[in-house]
């Protein structure tokens, strides 16, 4: 276990079978590696990621729905000391709080945007989400999302990148490949700690609860389906 | 440490906007996060142009969700931060004061209330007066300081920071178009030359020590698993709110006593109430004024003793009985009449008030 987690929360408050809990362990192992437990603030966002308010032994702080980035924003401009964290999942960054992210990004905010992306609101109880894949069953498309009437998932990562300056850093990780997103998470805290610039990092996840998947299914969607449209990578980085 | 704004006390003769900026250099803010609109923006142009010459920030945001929630990041890292915003602008400003009434979070947020909902009619109203004191999805634990001068634009935003830090409940000073946009004369201070102590800061997160080593981890939430939970929270911090309202309420009174008329109105409709009953008691009719300067909590016992006194009431306001119905919560029970004038999105002359109150005294 990290350093960095808070022991006596644990097990976790997510579902069996989630992503956050493989995307908050890089985060912690990353944490721990660069040595800056005693300087970071984390906060997160509502929707599941909203179940990691007290994960960390870290100041932490739980916001409003897409609202996690102004936060986060607003104390590193306070006190740029401070390493701060924005957690969220798709919905909250690339719906209801696209402008904030966007916004963060366009000014180079430093700070570090992690997203988990599931594509579709899961603690609402599995509705579309910009990220859903076509033909993909939600709650709100019964029968698939058409593209025709609904629009085609959207490239959030590559959104933020083509707002954010050279010296930023933007990659797209996933679950089924954790030394690599753990790289780029650390790439990303490295980033901010070196006040180069804004740093993002979507996590591709899974949600078997909502997705209605057994164990072969999710691994089949997150290794394979979802690749398709959002590609693995590093998009932006300072090297 | 940064240099003092106000040396010595000095006249001036400034509008609303700019007396903010300097109010809120004076009460030691670190940083501003804002959003444009009219008529609250020459506070952001008088405090980016001063805040850097006092090593002081600002963030201008994407939209006012972002000014409202930046400043609760910026209270929670430590630091005195405030906001200034209007109309639309108040109505998102509402999302983040309600987290920052659940969590006890000490934001300043000037308002300069404009007509609406419109564009254009950014001059004259008091309209942002139920949204102000209870708006957004809470009880409406708030501090509201509705101001009537420049004087007291100063004043009140000074003291809005040590209320907030003080109490830890969001406080607003609730001004107008008017207000933001008139030049007027008012004496700048130091408020520490004068005795006030202003409230330092504390961090909520980004704290000394490593969090689950040397302290425990500082962790704040919105999420609760049991209605139980969040009820015990929500009546915990009420009983506090109940509890400061004397404390933190004020008013302004004159001529109750022998009043026949007691005429109620508050933020700059009370000047012309001010003015007309000064010019009637001269013509020796009894008259008088209350004015709450405190929207949330109001003046609660004063307000009740007023409405027990069996005199004449007439509530005057620039919206459509937005301070009445406040006003009204308190004095049930009374028998008394309430008569009303209320012109929505318009100004109210001492010639008026003094033609309404004439009209019921006849």
């Amino acid at each position: 276990m990290p350093q960095s987690w808070r022991a006596d929360t644990k097990p976790h408050k997510f579902c069996p079978g989630c992503g956050h809990g493989l995307v908050l362990k890089c985060l912690g192992q990353a944490i721990d590696e660069l040595g800056i437990q005693g300087k970071t603030v984390f906060g997160c966002d509502i929707g599941c990621s909203l179940l990691s308010w007290d994960f960390f032994n870290l100041d932490s702080v739980q916001t409003h729905h897409g609202r996690t980035t102004p936060v986060v924003t607003g104390i590193k401009r306070a006190r740029p000391e401070l390493i701060c964290i924005a957690y969220m999942g798709d919905g909250g960054g690339y719906s209801i709080g696209v402008q904030h992210l966007i916004s963060a990004a366009a000014r180079d905010e430093k700070i570090t945007a992690i997203l988990a992306n599931n594509t579709q609101y899961a603690m609402t109880g599995g509705q579309m989400a910009p990220t859903t894949m076509p033909g993909q069953k939600t709650e709100t498309t019964p029968y698939g999302r058409d593209p025709e009437t609904t629009g085609f998932p959207l490239h959030g990562q590559e959104m933020v990148a083509s707002v954010s300056r050279e010296e930023a850093y933007v990659a797209r990780g996933s679950i089924a490949n954790l030394r690599q997103l753990k790289s780029f998470i650390k790439k990303a805290l490295e980033n901010q700690m070196k006040e180069i610039g804004f740093s993002f990092v979507e996590a591709l996840s899974a949600c078997p609860t909502n997705w209605r998947t057994n164990a072969a299914e999710t691994w089949d969607f997150i290794e394979e389906k979802m690749p398709v449209y959002f590609k693995v990578g590093e998009t932006r980085k300072n090297e | 440490m940064s240099k003092k704004i106000v040396e010595q006390e000095k006249r001036a003769f400034m509008t609303g906007n700019e007396v903010v900026a300097w109010a809120a250099l004076a009460a030691k803010a670190d940083i501003m996060y804002g959003y444009p609109i009219t008529p609250q923006n020459e506070i952001m142009h008088y405090w980016t142009r001063m805040a850097p010459k006092y090593e002081k920030s600002f963030l201008q945001t994407e939209d006012e969700l972002s000014a409202g929630f930046t400043t609760i990041g910026g209270v929670m890292a430590g630091r005195k931060a405030f906001t200034a915003t209007a109309g639309p602008g108040n109505t998102l400003m509402q999302e983040p004061m309600s987290m920052a009434e659940m969590m006890r979070l000490p934001t300043v947020v000037v308002v300069q209330q404009r007509g609406g909902p419109s564009t254009a009619t950014v001059i004259y109203s008091q309209q942002e007066v139920t949204m102000t004191s209870i708006g957004g999805n809470g009880e409406g634990m708030r501090i509201v300081y509705s101001t009537s001068s420049h004087q007291e634009l100063y004043d009140y935003t000074i003291k809005a920071f040590n209320t907030a830090w003080k109490y830890r409940f969001p406080t607003f000073v609730l001004g107008d178009g008017y207000q933001a946009k008139m030049r007027e004369s008012l004496t700048l201070y130091d408020p520490e030359a004068r005795g006030i102590e202003l409230i330092p800061p504390e961090a909520y997160v980004g704290k000394e020590g490593v969090p689950g080593k040397d302290r425990p981890p500082a962790h704040f939430r919105n999420t609760y698993n049991m209605e139980e939970e969040l009820y015990e929270l929500v009546m915990d911090a009420l009983q506090d709110y109940e509890k400061i309202s004397p404390d933190v309420a004020e008013y302004h009174s004159a001529g109750i006593e022998d009043a026949e008329l007691v005429i109620v109105g508050h933020g700059i409709v009370y000047r012309a109430i001010k003015a007309a009953v000064e010019a009637m008691r001269e013509k020796g009719l009894r008259v008088g004024y209350f004015r709450p300067v405190t929207l949330r909590p109001l003046p609660v016992p004063q307000i009740k003793e007023l409405m027990a006194s069996n005199k004449q009431i007439l509530l005057m306001e620039s919206s459509y009985g937005q301070l009445a119905r406040l006003f009204k919560d308190v004095a049930y029970g009374s028998s008394t009449k309430i008569n009303t004038f209320f012109k929505p999105g318009m100004g109210i002359t001492a010639e008026e008030v003094e033609a309404a109150a004439r009209e019921i005294l006849k």
